[in-house]
């Protein structure tokens, strides 16, 4: 019993970590808390699922397309709106109510477009293979989920530590003025972060919607919430703090639901972090805050 | 008179809703004013709302003993988790308050005495609009009052730089914390009335999106006045009943809202000093 619940949280927990690890990237290259995360999110599952029930498009196209399809959305966010926030140096709270917007809109066209109600997968589509490790039961999804999850952060962690454009991130991420001073594009980075979390984002939808099988204009919220409970955990704009705390969330709260009760579980993230903020605000593997006059 | 009684047997709840919206604006403005961005004030009212609606069908209190309990108990919250929270400050802050916010709904989820997810049903329809027209014009001229007072200026001192504020011999921490209360206690008797015109209330009511909902009322609104964000509160009550027609795409205007107001309005809607420029000019164009 308690392997078939490790499993569980190891499936959830990869995508939170996923999911986490592109909003603590915009908080840590772009300073923007990125409030639509969630929404994008939700996107992402609605265009798989809209690839593979009207075009007929195999599993793996609609989830590149999904990629693509967030991303888009990402960049065209940073263009139209983050971009002009920028350029008149607004307060760094302007972002993220606009962001707030964005969310609301997204979510407000997805049930316009799709309804409130909630859409599936079809069955045959989902790789269906099941078999026994020892006494737990393996479903070939929850593998696919977890293996796509770990690989995509890997090819994230690689680019970041080792490539030209990884160290230029983590330049900006420094200080984007002096990374600009190095000649480095800034502008056009920010706009390749922005593409590249938001289709890290829709990707987890897309994952989160095969394992539940069910997709709602509203699942982006809940997520939103446990991606801010993950990256204040980690520390914010911490990518391994990201990925460890995401892990962490996947087996506190199926191991809170499956020994407290079902609603706890949700209390027991936010009560960790409200807790977090207090103990040691700059996260668990935070280094100390520096205060800026 | 007649037409007026159709109007308001129609309209008596969406102009209730009106001045209960403008009350919870001004209780964010009045954290904002010092500088604090709380996302905290939807867990307030929603304390607020169930302390009062408790009091009042359990134990039958007199009305305002009622709304005095319903304002004083998340003020009493408020001054607890305030001073370990307010220790943090700009997106960290928003992000506590707001987790505090969700531990608040799952609370009242989960309690037996709240009715759970189904909420209180049969809240005696007590508020009258006298009652809200009272509270709101004391709370304004209090506001008024306390904007001029040397609290508004200590306000407005940590607002604009905390440390100067700091240096110049303000107890920035106790500023913040009682910004905060006053914030939570506004909030509260918001809640507390809006229970007893509502008949029924729920743990969804206070959550998230009625957070960023009260937030959007002060941003569009304005803060630079008291009257900013009562009037972002009216717009943003009213807008969704004129767009009734977009049925499921009704919400989106007011995201749109949102980012525009954000993106060309950074003062939003009610900035005295642009208005009277632009009729300033007009004048001038005349002369």
């Amino acid at each position: 019993m308690l392997e078939q619940q490790l499993l569980n949280a190891l499936t959830l927990g990869s995508v939170y970590a996923l999911f986490a690890l592109g909003f603590t990237l915009v908080f840590g290259v772009l300073a923007v808390i990125n409030l639509a995360h969630g929404a994008v999110f939700m996107v992402g599952s609605y265009a798989a699922l809209a690839m593979v029930s009207h075009l007929n498009a195999p599993l793996w196209v609609a989830m590149l397309g999904a990629m693509l399809g967030s991303g888009i959305v990402g960049l065209l966010v940073d263009v139209l709106i983050l971009k002009p926030l920028r350029a008149r140096n607004a307060p760094h709270l302007a972002p993220m109510i606009a962001t707030i917007g964005v969310g609301i809109m997204l979510t407000s066209s997805a049930q316009g477009l799709f309804g409130a109600e909630v859409l599936r997968f079809p069955e045959d589509i989902l790789p269906a293979g099941e078999f026994l490790v020892g006494d737990v039961h393996v479903r070939a999804l929850e593998i696919a989920i977890v293996a796509i999850a770990f690989l995509l952060m890997a090819v994230l962690f690689v680019t970041l530590k080792r490539t030209q454009l990884g160290r230029a991130l983590r330049a900006i991420a420094e200080s984007p003025k002096a990374a600009y001073l190095l000649g480095i594009n800034v502008e056009g980075l920010f706009h390749v972060t922005s593409f590249v979390t938001a289709a890290l984002g829709g990707i987890a939808g897309v994952l989160i919607g095969l394992n539940f099988n069910a997709i709602t204009p509203q699942m982006g919220q809940p997520m939103l919430h446990k991606g801010i409970a993950v990256i204040i955990l980690g520390g914010m704009g911490d990518i391994r703090g990201a990925l460890i705390g995401g892990l962490f969330l996947g087996f506190a709260e199926v191991i809170s639901k499956a020994y407290l009760s079902s609603q706890m579980g949700d209390a027991v993230a936010f009560g960790l972090l409200f807790l977090i903020l207090l103990v040691r605000p700059s996260g668990l593997f935070g280094r100390k805050l520096e205060r800026k006059a | 008179m007649e037409w007026f009684n159709d109007f308001w047997s129609t309209y008596s709840t969406l102009v209730f809703t009106v001045g209960v919206h403008a009350l919870l604006a001004l209780s964010i403005w009045l954290t904002l004013s010092c500088g604090l961005l709380s996302l905290a004030n939807a867990a307030f009212m929603g304390v607020g709302a169930y302390v009062a609606a408790l009091l009042t069908v359990n134990l039958e209190w007199s009305f305002p003993a009622v709304l005095l309990a319903g304002a004083v108990t998340p003020a009493l919250v408020a001054l607890l988790i305030g001073a370990p929270v307010l220790r943090l400050s700009g997106v960290y802050l928003a992000m506590a308050t707001l987790a505090f916010g969700e531990v608040v709904r799952i609370t009242i989820l989960n309690l037996e005495i709240t009715g759970g997810p189904e909420g209180l049903n049969g809240i005696p329809l007590i508020t009258e609009g006298w009652h809200i027209v009272l509270i709101l014009a004391v709370t304004i001229y209090s506001l008024a009052r306390l904007r001029r007072s040397k609290i508004g200026r200590a306000f407005e001192a940590i607002k604009e730089d905390e440390i100067a504020a700091r240096l110049m011999g303000i107890n920035v921490d106790r500023y913040k914390l009682l910004a905060f209360t006053l914030g939570a206690f506004i909030a509260g008797l918001a809640g507390a009335l809006n229970a007893h015109f509502t008949f029924f209330i729920s743990p969804r009511e206070y959550g998230f999106e009625n957070a960023v909902d009260i937030l959007t009322m002060a941003v569009l609104g304005g803060t630079t006045t008291l009257i900013g964000p009562m009037l972002g509160g009216t717009i943003l009550t009213l807008l969704p009943e004129l767009l009734r027609s977009l049925h499921d795409f009704r919400s989106l205007v007011n995201g749109a809202v949102l980012i525009l107001v954000v993106l060309f309005l950074p003062k939003g809607i009610w900035e005295p000093r642009r208005i009277r420029a632009f009729f300033g000019r007009n004048k001038g164009d005349q002369a």
